[in-house]
């Protein structure tokens, strides 16, 4: 009787976990950007039409980003657990990549008014 | 506090420090980072239930402290804190409705660690995007709770008595 809420909690969090991505998935639509951000500052925005490679520097260290296909990845990390190397490819909005240790993330956005906004500056 | 006591504590915080120390050299590359086993709660699971709230939150943060300082990366200690007190306090709130086992109490610290983690890079690198990575954090986070309470609780059967 006492452990019954045991399985209550881990059915739970199973629940909520799919539902988010459901959510998520539901809502995900193709993106048109690739914007990098240190710390939330905005530091470039790539397209994800064209293929590159480019070196990422932040205060950490460097990544290094390569957009092919209309996705992108990172390819090349000196952080020491390289765990952003080993996150898969990115191509839809609001996914990212993130490195922890050198405070930076990659994130898609979609094209609409942030392209324009992209043109304009 | 007697000798007995330091003692105690001594070890159980060498061994969280042991496990820690095996975990980050046993990480598997994953495409969501933060999902791990996290060994080191079994210990601080058996201290919360061999000899309460304090020994164990003790255990925690310093297991947390020096493993920060020596294996991971020292701006990742803010992180590892976040999620071992979010952890450590729903843990200890879970135990004392008295209606959860040990499994459940694992469970949730297993699920806090991650929130608390996920929070903490939310306020830091200020994006949105981390929503994606909510729901792989809970599910590991569960079954890593699974894993680590069902082992502790047969661990404490077999231990023999204070």
């Amino acid at each position: 009787m006492k452990k019954r809420l045991d399985i209550w909690l881990i059915l739970g969090v199973f629940l909520l976990a799919f539902s988010v991505w459901f959510y998520l998935r539901l809502m995900r639509e193709e993106g048109a950007f690739v914007v990098i951000e240190t710390e939330g500052k905005e530091m470039g925005r790539y397209s994800l039409s064209e293929s590159l490679t480019v070196e990422l520097s932040s205060p950490g260290g460097t990544n290094r980003l390569v957009i092919e296909n209309g996705t992108a990845k990172i390819t090349e990390a000196d952080c020491p657990d390289r765990l952003c190397v080993n996150q898969k490819a990115v191509r839809y909005q609001g996914e990212s990549i993130i490195c922890l240790p050198h405070k930076m993330t990659i994130r898609i956005e979609g094209g609409g008014e942030s392209g324009v906004d992209a043109v304009a500056q | 506090m007697n000798t007995k006591k330091i003692t105690r504590y001594g070890l159980l915080i060498a061994l969280a420090f042991i496990f820690s120390y095996i975990e980050s050299v046993l990480m598997v590359p994953v495409p969501v980072p933060g999902i791990k086993l996290g060994i080191a709660n079994l210990v601080v699971l058996a201290a919360l239930y061999r000899m309460g709230n304090g020994p164990a939150a003790l255990v925690s943060v310093v297991r947390v402290v020096l493993a920060g300082l020596t294996f991971h990366h020292a701006a990742m200690m803010l992180y590892s804190l976040a999620g071992c007190t979010l952890s450590l306090l729903v843990m200890l709130l879970l135990k004392k409705t008295g209606r959860f086992g040990m499994v459940g109490v694992s469970v949730a610290g297993g699920v806090m660690h991650n929130l608390g983690q996920l929070l903490v890079a939310a306020a830091i690198l200020e994006t949105p995007a981390l929503a994606y990575y909510f729901p792989a954090l809970l599910l590991s986070g569960c079954i890593a709770g699974v894993v680590i309470g069902v082992a502790g609780a047969e661990i404490l059967k077999r231990l023999p008595g204070r």
